[in-house]
């Protein structure tokens, strides 16, 4: 356990030097106030509108750029330090490879997890002095914790990409193509089938298919909850299907674990 | 007897096809420096990862204080174990101090050895700012520093004098020296190191995953037979027309020099002597990057008369 925490610390300290932590902090920050306060722009006022349409608007924000943000944060992990020659090194300290790596992810995943807190945090406070509502404190909880586990999903995803590939251009390749799949054609892959397959496909068969995507289980989560006219596209027929939040957040919860037991298992096979 | 602190018997590599190591068998005793030579590719960095366990061998068997290094139980033994690779380059955004921090405690040791450490190789000065802003030698220091974690009981050090200026080298040559009185032993791995004859205790010389020759630097003049260079001044033509000596000038442009068998030695230095006009003589024995190459240019692997060889120093040692 010390020797995770020691690499979790060291990739905090890293995270901090590189100036990450302030600038997805910022990035989140100042996108997502400026949806929760200018949000109405498009009706003409400024101000902020409901609670649903500022989840909605924030929700569709924080698909594109969590799993961005955590991809470009991880990719380089583990083919960077083999690339400079660390990972051989402390290969052979008292260190395990799971433990290396599970000190990495938490390390990594601390920097995601406190930058989506401060950064959505602040809408949440605006929001919260604005409306004086304990609803706000309830639905961005939620938003908060299935957009940290987006965040942690992607840094798993991009550990994989970064432990099976041998050069850093490559994987930063890969990992733009993974975003790109799972943030843009994979939605559009499931409009064309529901128009290109006649009414085939139950919304229970769409929902399951969507439950391959962590992209797309966060927008459920966060949007099954709202009025459906501030929910476009797939999901608003998704959203109708019966699948409770929490299986929800198990879905999600799997598409960390899962990623992650498959990287520490690529690990252990790699020879250095 | 106690018993060796590493024991290598015939080991083999395979990778796919190629073979990095092909039957290699040595042993280390506790405060020996071993010094590893041979070119890139010779399979010197293969041997030090399987000694450190961070690769298995095809065939053979690898230990390393008593177990086999990539086994579990040999995780302790780790700590114990200091490894600097040929290239490694450190977390650039991490200030020295901290990047060493952060090693020493994945071996167990807090702040305070770090900075002792950086005091130690000499860069405490630096230790405060980030590692990117450091140079080659630097960075080196750093790197040994690393390696010099926790007094290890054994030193794997891969080029470790490269891009280090020639006081950095003597003050790590220095601490080799130290940690051999201590009781630690080191393999140095190096294509040729020029001054470091007198810091190591034997020498092992790898081609192409290959054994070539194993022993001290005197077993392996012995075994390589090279002349003695010896040059007189002051003697203009004599040597020329002395019959014995003419025999060993040396076929090269240089006229004054003397290429003479090791056994021949004494009877022609007593000979140059012999005349009145000497005014000096220089006497170089064969040195480290000729055997190098002597080795290298035989004929692969001369077993007959080698084997024997290093047998017999196996036999001594045990």
């Amino acid at each position: 356990m010390m020797q995770i925490l020691t690499v979790a610390n060291k990739e905090f300290q890293d995270g901090l030097r590189n100036r990450w932590l302030v600038s997805i902090t910022l990035i989140f920050t100042v996108l997502s106030l400026g949806l929760t306060y200018f949000g109405a722009a498009a009706s003409g006022s400024i101000g902020i509108t409901s609670l649903s349409t500022t989840i909605a608007s924030l929700a569709s924000l924080a698909v594109f750029l969590i799993p961005l943000i955590a991809l470009l944060l991880s990719y380089d992990s583990f083919v960077g330090e083999q690339e400079s020659g660390t990972l051989l090194l402390l290969l052979t300290y008292p260190l395990s490879k799971s433990q290396l790596l599970l000190g990495k992810f938490f390390g990594q995943g601390a920097i995601i997890a406190l930058a989506i807190f401060l950064g959505f945090g602040s809408s949440a406070l605006l929001l919260y002095f604005q409306m004086d509502s304990s609803q706000v404190i309830a639905s961005f909880a939620l938003f908060i914790f299935s957009a940290v586990l987006l965040g942690l999903s992607f840094t798993a995803i991009a550990y994989l990409i970064s432990l099976s590939v041998s050069e850093k251009s490559k994987a930063a390749g890969f990992a733009l193509i993974t975003w790109f799949f799972f943030a843009l054609a994979f939605d559009l892959a499931l409009l064309a089938l529901l128009v290109g397959i006649d009414s085939d496909l139950g919304q229970q068969g769409l929902t399951q298919l969507m439950m391959l995507n962590p992209a797309d289980i966060f927008r459920l989560v966060n949007l099954s909850g709202l009025d459906s006219s501030d929910v476009n596209g797939a999901i608003a027929i998704a959203i109708n299907a019966s699948m409770s939040q929490s299986q929800l957040i198990l879905s999600l919860l799997a598409w960390v674990a899962i990623p992650l037991s498959l990287a520490i298992f690529i690990l252990k096979k790699k020879t250095l | 007897m106690t018993t060796p602190l590493i024991s290598l018997q015939n080991v083999c590599k395979q990778y796919q096809k190629l073979h990095a190591l092909d039957s290699v068998s040595m042993t280390l005793n506790q405060g020996e420096v071993l010094g590893l030579f041979g070119h890139n590719g010779a399979g010197k960095t293969t041997m030090m990862k399987l000694i450190l366990g961070v690769i298995s061998a095809s065939s053979g068997s690898v230990e390393v204080m008593g177990m086999a290094p990539d086994s579990k139980e040999a995780w302790h033994t780790r700590a114990k174990v200091g490894y600097l690779p040929e290239n490694v380059s450190f977390y650039d955004q991490l200030t020295g101090l901290e990047v060493l921090t952060y090693f020493a405690k994945l071996k167990g040791f807090n702040k305070k050895t770090a900075i002792d450490l950086l005091e130690q190789v000499g860069i405490s000065h630096a230790m405060k700012r980030q590692v990117k802003t450091y140079s080659k030698g630097m960075r080196q220091r750093l790197g040994l520093a690393q390696a010099f974690i926790g007094k290890p009981k054994l030193l794997l050090l891969d080029e470790p004098t490269v891009g280090l200026d020639p006081i950095a080298t003597r003050d790590f040559y220095q601490t080799v020296d130290q940690l051999k009185t201590q009781g630690s032993s080191v393999i140095l791995c190096s294509h040729v190191l020029p001054g470091v004859e007198q810091h190591i205790d034997r020498a092992m010389i790898l081609s192409g995953g290959k054994l070539l020759a194993s022993g001290t630097l005197a077993q392996l003049r012995q075994q390589a037979d090279l002349p003695v260079r010896i040059k007189p001044t002051g003697l203009n033509g004599s040597v020329n027309s002395d019959p014995t000596l003419s025999q060993f000038l040396s076929a090269g442009g240089d006229k004054q020099t003397l290429m003479v068998p090791e056994q021949e030695k004494l009877a022609i230095l007593k000979q140059l002597l012999s005349y009145d006009s000497v005014k000096d003589i220089q006497v170089e024995p064969a040195n480290l990057e000729q055997l190098y190459q002597h080795y290298l240019a035989q004929p692969l692997p001369l077993f007959g008369g080698k084997k024997s060889g290093s047998k017999n120093s196996g036999a001594k040692k045990s």
